[in-house]
């Protein structure tokens, strides 16, 4: 008798699965799922991106395949610098992964365009809890009051510094409540002492955004990228200016490497070989440090505050495709990635900071010698959410294009910046 | 098979017992019937569905809006007017350009290599033209991202060995204006191989008895060279020129993995094939990337028909 239910429910399930394809847009409803999990038989796919993930991506389908033995999930790993390009394309032509992940700059995009499923039905069914999750995450993936994403895991900034450099400069080590002044002239005198030594204050990826740098610097400095509304633009404010203003400083004093010098040698490299003193970056470089010849000298403290402490926290999500042809075994799937069992394994072999609450203890780990706990501190207590908008590309190009001028010193920080504005915001205006 | 000459297309050579040689051979080249159509067809299907068909798209879809996940609108000659009025357009075509004449340099370089390596008597010809050939058999994107480290400002091998001479070099492809001529350097570089092996073997169709004619004349090798070797390989080169010029009207992957599209001077060196690239993806805008390929293709056949015109004035028929 019981069989028969199970396979009465595996084809109820899959009946719903294929009026759910039928109907399109996936609808708010979670599919029906079959007793029994062994009876859900479908084949998905995932996609992520980058090169630390497969190992991990590999041991969570593993896991799973557990439970649900017969749906089998092809992990598609894309390059970062393609991911974007190849899912809009596929987006296009509604053949994107049935499980991918999403990140905040092109969420609403997708969100606002029907390309997600909306995860209401498993929140409404207990299966998934969004209060296990940072606030500012589960917000970040809200669009217009409906949840399409699971965050798994998030990431702040901090600034990673080599205490073998401080010590020959004989510069005293950042503490917790630095200012920017303070940090400013650490810098400064990292570089008066070992410029002979080709030895920088501090490097960090300007040419790639704004999140490990001037973000967080014009939050501190009390301003916003982007209005809480995401309508208007913050770059013309004086504070912005005061937040740009600190990078275009330290690279006219010499203290931080130039652009052509950041575009030939990327930061991390630059930090890794020992040219740099000081590196602000986000929580996902930790593993990188952990396996590079200075791991040892590696240290890392908060931001330096300036009228108030902040750090931009951003994190990435899972979500289901609106056009998955398996929606009942995307969902198990998903539900399975909002776990915490799937959180402590990516945490473990990814060294991510995984987005379940109470999962951080292995990141804590990665970077043995490092208060590593001081990106967890960011995010309880000052993080400001990545500045997003519907159309996020449209008005980031214009960073690429226009900010390189303030820090090389072409053209005034506030010129530059009330042209940034004003581009910014006739893009914002088309959305 | 048989010697039948009824069967459409079968034995071309051998000839029909009691008839005629040449009402034979003219009957050969009309009555084949459909069999050069089944020979050619995959072929032409092939470049009908891959080529021919896609370029009618883009010329189509040259003239619509794309939203951001599909669906066009017709928009008539809006991608065009904007591309004229495009401010980027100019310097796009400008580096363009740039590289293109100084890639086209390979050609004129390798006819002199090719000449040295073909010297009689030259010991380990073979392993030149190993070492020659290996660029053009490596992968661009591979070769571009060594290259990167060779030039790499600060701790590259060209600046240690520009400072051995006393030279100090730059960040040569993070310099507005030199990153385009490092990038244009490179692609020379990548293309000597092919050159030197074409025109090798052009080389080595010169008629020896020419050269020994013109010494017994009293020509030196140079003037050899000018009035026998130039002329003789002439059509080599033509084809060579038209190739490079098409392949430099191209640029693309190399400034990609070269230079990199988060460099803060790809806004100088962007190439016309960039900027479609950037107006299609990145932006998403791919009606108005259809109307910069459709340029381009024009851009690229006005530039091979002028080749093919000039070529009269200089190029000998052997």
């Amino acid at each position: 008798m019981k069989k028969h239910l199970a396979v009465l429910s595996a084809v109820v399930a899959a009946t719903v699965a294929l009026a759910g394809c039928g109907g399109g847009s996936g609808g708010d409803s979670a599919a029906a799922q079959p007793a029994n999990p062994a009876d859900l038989k479908a084949e998905i796919s995932y996609g992520v991106w980058g090169e630390n993930i497969a190992g991990a991506a590999q041991q969570i389908v593993a896991d799973f395949n557990k439970t649900y033995p017969n749906v089998k999930v092809n992990v598609q790993v894309t390059p970062y610098k393609e991911y974007w390009t190849k899912l809009q394309t596929q987006a296009g032509s509604k053949t994107t992964p049935d499980v991918f992940w999403m990140n905040g700059p092109n969420f609403q995009l997708y969100a606002a365009n029907k390309k997600l499923a909306p995860i209401t039905g498993l929140v409404d069914g207990k299966k998934i809890d969004p209060a296990n999750y940072p606030k500012a995450l589960d917000t970040l993936y809200t669009y217009e009051g409906v949840r399409y994403g699971v965050p798994k895991d998030y990431d702040t900034i901090a600034v990673f510094y080599n205490k073998k450099l401080f010590a020959e400069a004989g510069v005293a080590e950042p503490k917790s409540d630095w200012t920017v002044e303070q940090f400013v002239q650490a810098a400064k005198d990292i570089r008066a002492k070992l410029k002979a030594k080709d030895v920088f204050g501090v490097t960090a990826a300007l040419v790639d955004g704004g999140q490990q740098t001037y973000y967080d610097t014009i939050a501190a400095a009390g301003g916003e990228v982007i209005s809480a509304d995401g309508k208007k633009s913050g770059f013309d404010t004086p504070q912005a200016v005061r937040g740009l203003q600190v990078w275009a400083d330290l690279i006219a004093a010499d203290a931080m490497p130039s652009l052509a010098q950041d575009a030939d040698t990327p930061a991390l490299s630059r930090f890794t070989s020992g040219r740099a003193a000081m590196f602000w970056t986000g929580s996902w470089d930790t593993k990188l440090l952990a396996e590079s010849p200075i791991a040892a000298d590696v240290a890392v403290a908060p931001l330096p505050r300036d009228k108030r402490q902040a750090t931009v926290i951003h994190g990435l999500a899972n979500v289901i495709s609106a056009d998955t042809k398996n929606k009942a075994a995307s969902e198990a799937f998903l539900t399975y990635l909002a776990s915490q069992e799937a959180a402590v394994t990516l945490a473990k072999l990814s060294g991510v900071i995984s987005a379940y609450e109470g999962t951080q203890e292995s990141f804590l780990k990665v970077l043995p010698g490092a208060d590593l706990k001081v990106f967890l501190d960011g995010a309880e207590n000052y993080a400001v959410p990545y500045p997003v908008s519907k159309n996020s590309a449209a008005w980031g190009k214009f960073e690429v294009d226009l900010l390189p001028d303030a820090f090389s010193g072409a053209k005034p920080v506030g010129e530059v910046a009330k042209a940034m504005a004003e581009a910014m915001n006739k893009a914002l205006e088309k959305e | 098979m048989t010697a039948s000459t009824t069967a459409p297309g079968a034995g071309i050579a051998i000839p029909a017992p009691g008839r005629p040689a040449r009402p034979r051979r003219k009957k050969a080249h009309t009555g084949h019937g459909a069999w050069p159509l089944l020979f050619v067809g995959p072929l032409a299907f092939g470049i009908a569905v891959f080529y021919l068909w896609p370029i009618v798209r883009t010329a189509y879809f040259s003239f619509t809006e794309w939203g951001v996940f599909g669906g066009s609108t017709w928009v008539g000659l809006e991608n065009y007017q904007r591309l004229l009025a495009d401010p980027e357009l100019g310097r796009a075509a400008l580096n363009t350009l740039i590289y293109t004449g100084v890639v086209v340099l390979g050609v004129p370089i390798g006819l002199v290599l090719a000449a040295l390596l073909n010297r009689p008597g030259l010991r380990g010809a073979t392993l030149y033209r190993t070492l020659f050939f290996l660029p053009y058999v490596a992968m661009p994107v591979a070769v571009a991202q060594v290259w990167k480290i060779i030039y790499n400002g600060d701790y590259g091998v060209l600046n240690w060995a520009l400072g051995l001479i006393g030279i100090e070099g730059t960040y040569w492809v993070s310099t507005p204006g030199w990153s385009l001529i490092a990038t244009a350097v490179l692609g020379l570089w990548l293309s000597l191989g092919f050159n030197i092996i074409i025109l090798s073997a052009a080389l080595r169709n010169v008629p020896r008895d020419l050269y020994e004619a013109a010494a017994l004349d009293g020509a030196s090798p140079m003037r050899q060279f000018r009035s026998i070797t130039i002329p003789m390989v002439g059509r080599s080169v033509f084809f060579l020129t038209v190739v490079t010029v098409i392949a430099g009207l191209q640029l693309f992957d190399l400034l990609y993995t070269l230079v990199g599209t988060a460099n803060p001077v790809m806004r100088d060196t962007k190439s016309l094939v960039y900027l479609f690239w950037e107006a299609s993806f990145p932006d998403n805008e791919k009606g108005y990337g259809a109307a910069i390929a459709i340029a381009i293709l024009v851009i690229t056949a006005c530039v091979t028909a002028v080749q093919f015109l000039l070529q009269r004035k200089w190029v000998h028929d052997v």
